[in-house]
């Protein structure tokens, strides 16, 4: 019985939630807190924290999360599995559709209207996570010069070996966490 | 050729699995990770092709991360790579959070865990901003003013007037494809 309501709550948690990340924070929130009160309010905002510090989109690892609070190792597999089960009917039929009709005039002209549309929100993700290294807010604050110089190094330093030698993303993320432990243990 | 397959079928298992277990800071992050893999690496999937499915990803239902998975898994072979893709990108999460859950006040507590984690969103910052500079540039390549104004337009949108992402979405379509067939019938008269 609780597998069947884990399964339908991440079920509409992952059918709903458009445009990831955090346009599903407030479903989870609202499911797993008010519906179904499998979490407590702080909770969910520990498990938001921790969503963010480790690897994974947030819908994944809440639906672990809650699923291993809830009903152990098979609560968290049946929470992530009802999770991304629309994903996988939903872009699986759309990918055959492009695919299939990339090759129209319509579709073309589609996609060529969609592409800078797409950049443009990956930049403000980019934003985002920069503002959010530096000032450790998503917004830009009120006074610019309380700026965290480490992460500014950091990002520098990044920036430059992947415009200049394209090393591996992987490889740059890896070193930075070795440089913000190594920099912040000093500082 | 049973050979060749089962190396693809192992290389976008695998590839999926490194790749999710390095996307910090959720959505937008993977992207630049599958685009070095598959578009710069393996060339299996071109640079058009990439943003196309970057916009499907975005405008689904689900997690960006699982959904671009789906596609790349798709692309490369049929329903099976999807399925492929799809496990590799949900084990780490999957495996990390239930380790992780057991302990989670003292991982959140722990100043080591917050100094490398405040590096690694240097670097991710780092990551995305390289692949938001090469794409921009693809964009300025073309030449043509429409494309840029879109770019400009979306970014205001999605930034400061709040504008939700499957409207951004829908209307950049719809704009695309009247101005397509407009160009069409210019082109038969």
């Amino acid at each position: 019985m609780i597998y069947l309501q884990l399964l339908w709550s991440f079920f509409q948690i992952g059918l709903f939630s458009i445009g990831g990340g955090y346009a599903a924070m407030p479903l989870i929130q609202n499911q797993v807190v008010d519906l179904h009160s499998w979490l407590t309010m702080s909770q969910f905002a520990d498990i938001m924290t921790i969503a963010e510090m480790t690897p994974g989109p947030i819908a994944i690892n809440s639906a672990t999360f809650v699923g291993i609070q809830v009903a152990g190792i098979p609560g968290a597999l049946v929470a992530t599995f009802g999770c991304i089960f629309p994903s996988c009917i939903i872009v699986t039929l759309l990918a055959y559709v492009y695919y299939r009709y990339r090759g129209l005039d319509v579709i073309q002209g589609i996609l060529y209207g969609l592409r800078p549309a797409v950049v443009a929100m990956i930049a403000s993700a980019a934003l985002n996570m920069i503002l959010l290294s530096f000032y450790d807010t998503r917004t830009l604050p009120a006074d610019l010069s309380m700026v965290n110089w480490i992460s500014v190094g950091i990002f520098i330093c990044g920036l430059f070996v992947l415009r200049k030698w394209k090393v591996n993303p992987i490889l740059v993320m890896s070193l930075a966490g070795v440089a913000g432990l190594v920099l912040y243990a000093i500082c | 050729m049973e050979k060749a397959k089962a190396k693809k079928y192992r290389e976008l298992f695998f590839s999926t699995m490194k790749i999710s277990a390095c996307t910090f800071g959720g959505g937008f992050v993977i992207i630049p990770l599958l685009r070095s893999k598959f578009v710069e690496q393996l060339k299996w999937i071109d640079e058009d092709e990439m943003l196309d499915l970057t916009a499907i990803a975005q405008s689904s239902p689900g997690a960006i991360a699982v959904n671009a998975s789906i596609l790349i898994g798709y692309r490369v072979a049929g329903i099976a790579g999807a399925l492929l893709a799809v496990l590799g990108t949900i084990i780490p999460p999957l495996v990390i959070i239930s380790v992780i859950s057991v302990f989670y006040k003292a991982f959140r507590d722990n100043r080591i865990v917050s100094m490398v984690m405040a590096g690694m969103l240097a670097g991710v910052a780092a990551v995305i901003s390289d692949v938001v500079i090469t794409m921009a540039g693809e964009i300025l390549k073309l030449k043509r003013l429409l494309p840029v104004i879109i770019l400009v337009l979306s970014f205001l949108a999605v930034r400061y007037w709040h504008v939700n992402i499957a409207v951004i979405i829908l209307s950049c379509g719809l704009l695309g494809a009247f101005l397509s067939q407009k160009d069409g019938r210019e082109k038969n008269t």
